[in-house]
């Protein structure tokens, strides 16, 4: 990727050789809020006859998603993310691949015939759905499928934008405040740092004042190298949030200045 | 309500600014490092001993404000002191920064250190102010496995 956080796709396609099994990829960075060019990345994945899987647990409460229009071969989302349960998520595959996969657990109902002789599996899905599911989970993550779906994504991925280009004007006006993560495409995610003031001291505080962020390496210790950082703190803005949500976050990140007289 | 004046004490955000001891000792007798891997704190802790005495001390490393705080004073806070005293204050120190609001936070025993006595008001970070305590604990040990307070 270039120093705004996008994706270099000359770069990427270098990377595709015989040796590749799988191109596994994130929608949407967690850190960065960069949104990737998923309908390119798979149509020069495929064109190798590489499988693509592509992990949309930060794309789905921000954008509307069309697995086929994306053409992955797999495409996975995490229930809290989508304002639902915890413990639970989905995955989406092509029936040609999940039919290709061997089941991974053995249990209750995903068994067609058993025989001394021979076993048979379910079909799909069911082959994959071994012993008693989470159901209390599965109920909630439907509820909140229904609740998003019966939203206006279009007219919240308006608000969510300008949400995105509040925070980011409002917070690199602050001195000693920098945006991590400025690609022209991205989702309401902003990540930043405090010169002077590791990015836990700055969550605390800002907690403090009332405002929930994220901080530390996201699990994304690789993308954090290569910006040369420990950790930032990050702002995730969903459609309930305001332009006065923002303002607080701000008015909290220069109570983080006051306390260590940056 | 928790106090963030209580957490951010004017010793902590001095010692953060200027750490003590910010050094590695070459040749140490001992060392060992301590890691946070889900908040990516990490820090080594070199050791120069005199029979049971820490001659000097020294450590290196990245952290929050209160780890680098912490290692910064525990370091000043144990040095010249005996294996057994440096534990007995790891002791005292951990059950201020993990006990009740009513925990003991003398300062004629802990000196300095009682500034993390606000801490324990703010559970999520008691493992930033301890990390540099327990790879203390695994250097005067001889640990040869990094210490985590996750």
């Amino acid at each position: 990727m270039n120093r705004r956080g996008e994706l270099l796709l000359d770069e990427y396609e270098k990377l595709l050789g015989p040796r590749t099994k799988i191109v596994a990829v994130v929608h949407v960075s967690n850190s960065l809020g960069t949104i990737n060019p998923i309908g390119e990345m798979v149509r020069l994945a495929h064109a190798k006859g590489i499988p693509v899987l592509v992990d949309g647990a930060q794309a789905a409460p921000h954008l509307p998603i069309d697995v086929q229009a994306l053409g992955c071969d797999f495409y996975t989302v995490s229930g809290h993310k989508m304002f639902g349960p915890t413990g639970i998520g989905l995955l989406y595959g092509r029936a040609d691949r999940l039919e290709a996969l061997p089941p991974y657990q053995g249990g209750g109902d995903m068994i067609r015939s058993v025989t001394f002789a021979k076993t048979t599996f379910a079909p799909i899905p069911a082959k994959f759905e071994a012993g008693t599911p989470h159901i209390a989970g599965a109920i909630g993550l439907g509820a909140a499928i229904d609740y998003l779906g019966g939203l206006d994504r279009e007219a919240l991925a308006i608000h969510e934008q300008d949400l995105l280009r509040y925070a980011t004007d409002r917070l690199s006006a602050l001195p000693g405040v920098r945006v991590i993560g400025t690609a022209g495409h991205k989702a309401s995610v902003v990540s930043f740092t405090v010169e002077g003031v590791h990015a836990h001291d700055v969550g605390t505080i800002v907690d403090q004042e009332g405002v929930a962020i994220r901080t530390g390496h996201h699990c994304t210790q690789p993308v954090m190298d290569f910006f040369g950082l420990p950790a930032t703190a990050r702002a995730s803005f969903a459609f309930y949030n305001t332009r006065a949500d923002v303002d607080a976050l701000v008015a909290a990140v220069e109570k983080v200045q006051q306390v260590f007289g940056a | 309500m928790s106090d963030l004046a209580d957490l951010y004490q004017q010793t902590i955000l001095e010692h953060n600014r200027r750490p003590r001891n910010f050094k590695k000792l070459e040749p140490a007798d001992r060392s060992a490092e301590g890691n946070n891997p889900l908040c990516g704190d990490h820090l080594t802790v070199y050791l120069r001993l005199d029979d049971d005495v820490i001659k000097e001390i020294g450590f290196q490393g990245s952290g929050c404000a209160i780890s680098t705080a912490s290692a910064s004073l525990m370091t000043a806070a144990v040095a010249g002191k005996s294996k057994t005293e440096a534990e007995r204050l790891f002791h005292d120190f951990h059950e201020m920064v993990t006990g009740g609001p009513d925990a003991p936070a003398d300062p004629r025993v802990l000196g300095k250190l009682a500034a993390f006595a606000g801490v324990r008001q703010f559970p999520a970070r008691v493992k930033c102010a301890s990390l540099s305590w327990h790879t203390l604990h695994a250097a005067l040990a001889g640990a040869a496995q990094p210490v985590s307070t996750e």
